[in-house]
């Protein structure tokens, strides 16, 4: 085939996937250091000793810089993708981002990282970025096409910031899946299904429900609900509020004024989190900069009644959806929970109370790994799409707009011209007239949302109608055609009728960027030649290659080094050895298997690295000589950083 | 008011360059997709305008062009292809969305056949419903009394809420009412079937006659299903 493989990108909140369909399964590519989850941190690198741009890293690497330098890191860039600047004040009560002071209303946000400004969409570019060469690491080959997932819920704004995000990163966005439908395709491959399904979408960030009827390889989405900022951040930042206010009531430190001390004390919550999943009891055990222990047993009954109100805020989207799909509980045949919060027992049995499930003897589906399953499926899509394999030829999605998309009309209200739940691709055609003589335009205001209001619902963009040839008031006839395309986002056109002309329309988005703003955002442009691919494998490689190598360097200073037996030594030792002398060749591939090697051989030095750096964090050190030797391979679930509270 | 089932003038393929009817989405001779036809929602299913359809049927077929015309089987084709795909799918999901719900069927045959009818269902303004509910001239004659008297006991509800107060013979009251105008909802909706089927079967007089009875049946129904969802509303709160 001359065209190459079509990718699956979950681009999440908290970790991004990049999977793919091998022979008839779909699977997700590791990264470098063998992990699947690539945390969505992105970080700039201190500006080189010479001058000029310093480096972007991303995911493990990147996270690594949160404890060492937070204001050059960024993490959770989701909840800011298509988004205003009045919008993200909430945003920014909650987590670091720090947005560029020089933006006007009207602009695209920009947040600060160390010396430079980007948009959302371009730190979720580089993001992109490296799943693309993680991907193009494993096959040896260019990779320009894909399919990324975004929350059924997101409105058109969001959509569009997520495909230009994908352009800058020299992906050509094949599709736009909704995250919910996509994990409906990852389950739907193996057998062959009737009925009628829920998917419960709790992930790090969002919210989704949708309810879809599969028959014969058709997957129809019947309604969509959700919350675009309702996730697993909610629960963590509950646990950190109550541990950073008794710390303060009780021991007399307010840890609020050191962000590092935030961090490693989020990172703790999460612990707690996870933990509660399995135990029916989970302590904060953390010394403080005084020399005190906070020590603090949280049994699982008060976790639960602690969440309780963010869990309750899933149960309106679904019954929403339910009633939108005109069906009842009973009439759900399956449920699938996806994303990492769907692990927490008290969402388990919210889900089963909100669709009757033991009640009629049914469990929901948690076969598939809930941080893979969105990328599995997208993996599955862009098999549909590039239209290659046996396996999804019979296979169709679907899917529906989530949002009823309506213009403003006289005093303020909205007439809706599409309906949530209308299957996408959807049109609307309105005609439009003159007030005065001689008007040669029309401005329209088109609004997202199910408010009665224009002001309550979200502005879209407005178009101007212009080159209407003059008439008197109420003589020309303008038709407008709005269309929704299968990824969700809209299109004008117009026509002025009497004259057959047809009418030049301005659009202006709301909230987005020009096509010249993305084409000048483009991430090296040279990224798709042939010949430099080769060429920038091999640095890469050997760029990862010393990286490591400088790391196990160092590594004797650490006082962890002591803590490995000889044997460890001697191991990490030899595989320094092989890509000491392996770095020097021109093969790629065996640099990076010496890399792996290597780090794999590290491994538990990290995590005691890991351990200390978070211990010495806690305790005011200086961060420097705490974490400046975190190893590439540790990995957790979840990106770290300060968080802020009112 | 117009028909285009029939077109008289045969399209030249843009691929196989032989002629073929305009309402269709496929070429019949080479398979290839076509730019949007411009028949009506009816005719993308191979339909006369009817009322009375086989839904199983109609999802069929939904699924079967689905099949064929969706953007996910031309992500990779060239431009004009991907385009008509985009259009074509957007024609074939607005006909399947519009004919397989009765109302909206009932008001879209009715408005290819030239009739006047009140606010567009489909496009349910909140502009339109504000004046729907406040616009005397719209409550139908028999009605009149009853609705009268109703929109007091919904007023007095209201303003009892607003006291912190509870009138407890209201209440039932309006339960009352609100399952009386349910069950004419109901009484609608058979008629509406029985004009169906009248319309379907019968000449172009009996055709019209129909039409001029549906059009009054879905303004009577308009009006009931708003002032039921106010009703429930009330209740509610």
């Amino acid at each position: 085939m001359a065209e190459g493989r079509v990718v699956g990108i979950d681009l999440g909140t908290t970790n991004s996937l990049v999977a793919y369909m091998q022979g008839d399964a779909p699977v997700v590519i590791p990264g470098v250091d063998g992990s699947n989850l690539v945390p969505s941190v992105v970080a700039l690198d201190p500006v080189p000793a010479g001058g000029g741009r310093p480096t972007v890293t991303v995911g493990n690497t990147a996270r690594k810089a949160l404890i060492e330098t937070p204001e050059r890191v960024i993490y959770s860039v989701k909840r800011l993708m298509g988004r205003g600047l009045q919008e993200i004040q909430d945003e920014l009560k909650l987590f670091p981002f720090r947005l560029a002071e020089d933006v006007e209303t009207g602009e695209v946000p920009r947040i600060r990282l160390g010396e430079l400004k980007f948009t959302p969409p371009e730190i979720s570019a580089y993001i992109l970025r490296q799943l693309k060469r993680n991907a193009e690491r494993f096959f040896g080959a260019p990779v320009t096409q894909a399919v990324i997932t975004v929350p059924a819920y997101f409105n058109d704004a969001q959509r569009q910031a997520t495909k230009d995000a994908g352009r800058m990163a020299g992906l050509e966005v094949l599709r736009l899946v909704n995250e919910p439908t996509a994990a409906a395709l990852a389950y739907g491959l193996d057998r062959e299904k009737v009925g009628t399904i829920a998917v419960y979408d709790l992930g790090g960030g969002t919210f989704d429900i949708s309810i879809l009827k599969l028959r014969d390889g058709i997957f129809e989405v019947q309604s969509t609900n959700g919350d675009t900022h309702l996730g697993g951040d909610d629960i963590d930042n509950l646990l950190l509020a109550i541990a950073l206010d008794e710390i303060h009531a009780e021991h007399g430190v307010d840890l609020r004024v050191h962000p590092g001390a935030v961090q490693a004390l989020r990172k703790a919550a999460i612990d707690v989190k996870i933990s509660l999943s399995t135990e029916p009891v989970a302590r904060f055990d953390i010394e403080l900069p005084n020399g005190d222990r906070y020590q603090r047993e949280i049994p699982r009954a008060v976790f639960e009644l602690l969440i309780e109100p963010v869990l309750a805020r899933t149960a309106g989207p679904c019954k929403q959806a339910l009633t939108d799909a005109g069906i009842t509980p009973e009439q759900i045949d399956e449920v699938v929970l996806v994303g990492g919060s769907t692990r927490i027992p008290a969402v388990r049995q919210l889900v089963d109370d909100l669709f009757h499930l033991k009640a009629r003897g049914k469990r929901p589906h948690i076969e598939l790994n809930p941080d893979e399953v969105v990328a599995l499926g997208a993996a599955v899509q862009a098999d549909i799409l590039a239209g290659a394999s046996k396996s999804t030829e019979e296979m169709l999605l679907l899917d529906v707009t989530p949002l009823s998309l309506g213009i403003e009309a006289l005093g303020g209200t909205v007439a809706r011209i599409i309906q949530r739940n209308s299957t996408i691709p959807a049109s609307a055609t309105e005609h439009f007239t003159t007030g005065v003589d001689g008007q040669t335009n029309v401005a329209i205001h088109v609004v997202q949302g199910e408010r009665e209001l224009a002001a309550d619902c979200r502005s879209l963009a407005r178009f101007d109608l212009r080159g209407i040839p003059p008439m008197s008031a109420g003589l020309p006839r303008i038709e407008v055609k709005f269309l929704i395309d299968a990824d969700g986002i809209l299109h004008v056109s117009a026509r002025e009728q009497r004259s057959g002309q047809v009418a030049q329309i301005e659009v202006k988005a709301t909230y987005g960027l020009t096509d010249e703003q993305v084409e000048s955002m483009i991430l090296d442009s040279f990224d798709h030649a042939e010949e430099d691919f080769a060429k920038r494998l091999l640095i890469e490689a050997r760029n990862e290659a010393e990286t490591i190598l400088a790391a196990v360097e160092r590594a004797p200073e650490s006082p962890a080094w002591n803590q490995l037996r000889g044997e460890e030594q001697e191991a990490i030792a030899a595989a320094r050895n092989r890509l000491a002398s392996v770095k020097q060749g021109e093969d790629a591939a065996a640099i990076r298997d010496a890399t792996l090697a290597l780090d794999q051989a590290t491994r538990r030095f990290a995590e005691l690295m890991m351990e200390a750096a978070v211990t010495s964090a806690i305790r005011g050190k200086t961060m420097e000589a705490a974490g400046v030797d975190l190893g590439e391979a540790v990995t957790a679930p979840h990106a770290m950083a300060p968080a802020e509270f009112k | 008011m117009f028909k285009v089932l029939d077109s008289a003038v045969p399209i030249a393929c843009w691929s196989c360059s032989i002629g073929h009817n305009d309402s269709t989405l496929f070429c019949p001779h080479c398979s290839k997709i076509q730019p949007p036809p411009g028949g009506d929602y009816f005719s993308v299913f191979g339909l006369e305008p009817r009322l009375g359809l086989d839904l199983p049927a109609l999802e069929h077929e939904f699924h079967r062009l689905s099949r064929k015309v969706h953007p996910d089987r031309f992500a990779r084709a060239g431009e004009n292809e991907r385009q008509w795909s985009l259009a074509d799918t957007a024609l074939l999901n607005d006909a399947y969305r519009t004919l397989k719900d009765p109302l909206h069927r009932t008001e879209y045959l009715l408005k290819l056949e030239g009739a006047e009818i009140g606010p567009d269902l489909s496009a349910e303004s909140a502009a339109a419903d504000g004046k729907d509910r406040k616009d005397p001239s719209r409550v139908p004659a028999d009605l009149l009394e009853e609705v009268f008297e109703l929109n007091m006991q919904l007023e007095e509800m209201r303003m009892a809420r607003k006291m912190g107060e509870t009138d407890a013979g209201l209440q039932p009251s309006l339960e009352q009412a609100k399952r009386r105008f349910d069950g004419l909802l109901v009484e609608v909706d058979q008629n509406l079937r029985i004009q169906w089927q009248v319309w379907d079967e019968g000449d172009a007089a009996a055709r019209k006659k129909a039409e001029k009875t549906m059009v009054g049946l879905l303004d009577r129904r308009r009006y009931l299903s708003n002032l039921v969802r106010d009703v429930t509303e009330t209740l509610g709160a």
